[in-house]
């Protein structure tokens, strides 16, 4: 078996005897294996044993692929420990594969002594032509830099079911509940959630396929304690994270940023009107929100983007918090309606889902490419609040901030995730709504102005009245025409566009002085390096520069959720520290707005391979302005072959749905 | 028509005339469309808080200017949009849609259409004058054939849209005809008012500076019998002082234009329009102009359950017995607790 190699900056291999901090597991079969459904159950099996946890569901685009082959490769990684998680792991240290297509296409990104757990029942001729493999690789020893642990595990799940006498295609669909007992019994986990689950699941006339699904779970179980004394297998116990007190769930960004804004219209004392239109990733969204009728949401999927944009805010214009969702070429046709938003001054939420761009791009991979989009892409002098969630959990808080903006300043928002951010799952404090200070709305009821309604009268902060159509005595007309100063006439006149760009200006402007300063959240105030993050990559930039303080260098982290206005506070900030490091999965977005403002130095380090940064390449990142070498610092990441694609953003409605693929 | 409007108040014509000046073109069919829709209002009763006008952009579109209502002046082509949400939000309010051949039928057709196969309920009136006014004269989807513009020096080669068939292509459960200056125009507007449900009304208008007397050949008061064919629920489709009326071609399946002698017109075979009647509306909307007189009035009128009746009953179905308490629903499914010493398992 291969030499283990020291990998002191991630976690440790669970070959070793001493116990890891953290551990990667990625199970990956046949897009019908049920490898999504295993993931699930392991990771509520990994959060009920107090681990903290990330995960990475990575399923084909392809909605139903061909068995057997490369691209109908469907996979699910899980990063838990004993300590702070927050990514889904840069490389696992064990890989399930339940088929030759699924070792070929993971293989490469496993870590070097890591262990491959193999289903040698689907190493077939045909099967291992499929993965275009001329020979097995369980047999050629090019699997040498890694354990290898290979049995049938399709044989010794049809024995486990024979009692049940299940037909052949059903005892096998039970292999990946036997290939989970096995894994629970690796991290020494309690099998009843999941007996308890299958149970509630399939009952009546389906109760056999609870029972031969127990019994394959159970056979799992025992092979792993039976197979301990021979082969590379040991049992491990990840010790649970210590966490603040109190109940948990694990959550996605689509559902947590679903709840956010039933929340924000909640913490509004508004009815919610959400317009969407199916796009990846940010599909999920509408799912979730058109099962919480009870919520006083109204869900309309529209025709097209840009009706679902109109309709929200011809609902926010009658008195609803309108919201709309999409992902960058949906956002890029919402355009012209954010700019009526804009000039007709109306509450409107815009979440925007970030994939890979230009024009369709990669609508399954994760990138933050949409902030120009998002701060600068619209027609005319028209900004709107931008803020960005930094993890699934994160986006409930983010969304009722985006809810409080809108209907308080009376204006489009948009708020930023990403395809990672909507998919993946992670543990998630059950917060208190009630906690969240309301913002109730009071619109006009009376005229205000000398007995004339005067719908664009501004109050201090440069806010005009929410007037909805049915007060009695209020009747008016708005537009999209540059309007007079307070009556909102059509009025073209010189001096008035400019007194009214300004009063645009001056309105967004002043939303800094009613948003929280800016934290350093890891690290000094000042000093010689400070890496400046924004949305999904708090997690890789956190435990970065976590590690690079543990060896002693002087960096901080500073991670920004209001990108439009920023804090007042982050310029003087960023003046105290010698040097700017600011990472994006685009060519340098934030890091322009970051020099514009500021006019500080921000260097870039950029990705736009479609993949998450990894820990280490942050690290070496770091690492550079400390190793005495001029002028090596910042720069491109490139794409990484090894690396795991980044997470499959799909459509699903959490993690314990059954994905289309599957 | 909305349940609102159950509740009339008495205006008068001032009542709806907004302190705004009117800037359209001297002698523009809009101000007399304007007109009709204000001398409507307050025979059908309306609410002015309750009522709204939404329009995109074009000639047209400055419409809600001009009426004391609510009144939303939005983006090229979405009016549709924005009264789709404005509807769904408070389904009490009175929605009427203006917008033109350009707006409504190029740019935001697509609006148009699933607005109308939805069957929401408003009131959409088209105005027709088959060109570009407000960018100078273009030709539009409803230009003829042949047209000259600025666009089309040569004059135009693609085929025309007709408002009246598309809209009951998509599903129109209201399609009706008028023009700018008909004296019927307000009872057209009446009908579509009283139809619950999306009532499609396609308004010929006379654009003087760049499409000047396009509708001439119909709408001239010298003549006009002969025609126009003004339908009417219940009555033999008769035109030409009674000298002619529409019959079914029985053979081509087709309508034609027959000859009454003495006023018999049963003999003649002439239709008895019955606005509930799909098939013969298919043909209304198809008949070439020129072979047969430019049919006017409620084409097809048989109203089917709403689009935002639908959703709220829906949605009240699945709220009911259900709480909103958010809490509750963020703690349902599979959660742990951890307490104060570490997880309990």
């Amino acid at each position: 078996m291969a030499t283990i190699l020291a990998d002191t900056d991630s976690a440790a291999s669970p070959r070793d005897n001493s116990v890891p901090e953290a551990v990667v597991v990625r199970f990956a079969g046949d897009s019908g294996d049920g490898m999504q459904l295993t993931g699930g159950q392991f990771t509520l099996s990994t959060a009920l044993s107090g681990n903290d946890l990330a995960t990475f569901p990575d399923f084909p685009a392809e909605i139903r692929a061909p068995q057997g082959t490369l691209f109908g490769v469907s996979a699910f990684q899980i990063n838990f420990g004993s300590t702070e998680i927050t990514t889904a792991g840069d490389q696992p240290d064990v890989l399930i594969a339940m088929n030759p297509a699924a070792l070929k296409v993971n293989a490469p990104a496993l870590k070097a002594g890591g262990l491959i757990i193999a289903d040698t029942g689907e190493f077939t001729k045909r099967n291992l032509e499929k993965a275009k493999y001329d020979v097995s690789p369980l047999e050629d020893g090019s699997l040498a830099k890694w354990d290898l642990l290979a049995f049938d595990i399709s044989a010794l799940t049809i024995e486990a079911v024979k009692p049940f006498g299940l037909g052949n295609k059903d005892a096998l669909r039970c292999k990946n509940m036997w290939t989970l007992g096995l894994a629970l019994w690796m991290f020494d986990r309690d099998r009843q959630p999941i007996i308890d689950g299958l149970n509630a699941k399939f009952k009546g006339d389906k109760k056999i396929l609870a029972d031969a699904n127990i019994a394959a779970l159970n056979a799992g179980h025992a092979y792993g304690e039976t197979a301990e004394l021979a082969g590379p297998l040991k049992q491990q116990h990840i010790e649970p994270v210590p966490s603040p007190a109190g109940l948990y769930r694990t959550v996605t960004g689509a559902e947590s940023v679903s709840y956010g804004l039933v929340a924000g219209a909640q913490l509004a004392g508004l009815p919610m009107f959400f317009g969407g239109y199916p796009i990846t990733p940010a599909s999920a969204i509408l799912h979730n929100l058109v099962k919480m009728k009870e919520f006083g949401v109204t869900t309309f999927q529209a025709e097209d983007e840009i009706a679902a944009i109109c309709s929200a805010i011809g609902a926010s214009y009658a008195g609803h918090l309108g919201v709309t969702s999409s992902s960058g070429p949906g956002i890029a046709l919402k355009g012209e309606a954010m700019g009526l938003g804009i000039m007709t001054e109306l509450p409107l939420v815009i979440v925007n889902s970030q994939r890979g761009g230009p024009s369709t791009g990669l609508p399954t991979k994760t990138e933050q490419s949409d902030l120009y989009q998002a701060v600068y892409g619209r027609n005319g002098d028209a900004p709107i609040p931008v803020v960005a969630a930094r993890s699934p959990a994160d986006c409930f808080e983010v969304a009722i901030e985006a809810c409080r903006l809108a209907v308080k300043y009376m204006t489009p928002v948009m708020l930023l995730t990403d395809g990672y951010i909507a998919n993946a799952a992670e543990p998630w404090q059950v917060p208190d709504p009630a906690a969240f200070a309301p913002f109730p709305v009071a619109f006009l009821e009376e005229k205000n102005g000398d007995d004339v309604v005067l719908p664009f009268k501004r109050d201090e902060r440069g806010v005009r009245p929410w007037i909805k159509p049915g007060t009695p005595g209020l009747m008016h007309r708005i537009g999209g025409i540059e309007k007079a100063i307070d009556t909102g006439n059509i009025d073209y006149n010189p001096a008035v566009h400019q007194a009214q760009t300004d009063a645009r200006k001056a309105k967004i402007d002043g939303i800094a002085k009613d948003i929280p300063d800016q934290e350093v959240c890891l690290g000094n105030a000042s000093g010689k390096l400070v890496v400046v993050g924004w949305g999904s990559t708090f997690g890789p930039i956190h435990q970065a520069v976590r590690r690079a303080r543990a060896k002693g260098l002087d960096v901080s982290h500073i991670h920004v959720r209001h990108i439009w206005p920023l804090p007042r506070n982050l310029g003087d900030l960023l003046k105290g520290f010698d040097n700017v490091l600011v990472p994006e999965m685009n060519t340098g977005q934030f890091k322009t707005v970051l020099r514009d403002q500021y006019l500080v130095d921000a260097t870039p380090l950029t990705k736009t391979s479609g993949q998450p940064f990894t820990i280490a390449e942050l690290e070496a990142a770091i690492g550079k302005y400390f190793d005495a070498i001029p002028d090596n610092e910042g720069g491109e990441v490139p794409a990484d072959d090894t690396q795991l694609p980044s997470i499959e953003a799909v459509n699903t409605d959490g993690p314990n749905a059954v994905p289309a693929a599957e | 028509m909305n349940e609102m409007t159950k509740i009339k108040v008495e205006t008068t014509l001032k009542d709806w005339e907004s302190d705004q000046e009117v800037r359209w073109c001297p002698g523009c069919g809009d101000y007399a469309i304007l007109k009709a829709v204000q001398r409507t209002l307050p025979e059908i009763g309306a609410v002015p808080e309750s009522t709204v006008f939404i329009s995109g952009i074009g000639c047209s579109s400055r419409f809600p200017y001009y009426v004391e209502s609510y009144g939303f002046h939005t983006i090229h082509g979405r009016a549709p949009a924005f009264a789709t949400g404005l509807k769904l939000a408070n389904p009490e309010l009175d929605v009427w849609i203006v917008t033109g051949d350009g707006d409504g039928l190029s740019i935001g057709g697509n609006h148009t259409m699933h607005l109308i196969r939805r069957n929401l309920d408003c009131q959409i009136m088209l105005f027709n004058n088959e060109i570009y006014g407000l960018t100078k004269g273009q030709y539009s989807p409803t230009s003829r054939v042949g047209t000259n513009s600025p666009s089309t020096p040569f004059g135009s080669v693609d085929r025309p849209a007709q408002p009246c068939a598309f809209a009951l292509g998509a599903g129109a459960r209201f399609v009706a005809r008028g023009f700018d200056v008909s004296k019927e125009l307000p009872n057209v507007l009446k009908a579509a008012h009283a139809h619950k449900g999306a009532a499609f009304i396609e308004i010929f208008q006379n654009c003087i500076v760049y499409n000047k007397d396009v509708f001439q050949d119909f709408a001239a008061p010298k003549g006009a019998e002969d025609r126009q064919l003004w339908l009417q629920n219940g009555e033999p489709m008769l035109f030409a002082k009674g000298a002619k009326g529409i019959a079914l071609d029985q053979e081509a399946l087709t309508l034609k234009v027959v000859d009454v002698v003495d006023g018999d017109w049963q003999a003649a075979g002439v239709i008895v329009h019955d606005v509930t009647n799909r098939s013969v509306a298919h043909m209304l909307v198809e008949m070439r102009f020129g072979e047969f007189p430019m049919a006017l009035g409620v084409l097809y009128d048989d109203p089917r359950p709403t689009f935002e009746a639908d959703v709220w009953r829906q949605n009240r179905a699945a709220a009911e017995g259900k709480k909103a308490d958010l809490q509750s629903l963020l703690k349902k499914g599979q959660t742990w607790t951890v307490s104060e010493g570490g997880p309990d398992l």
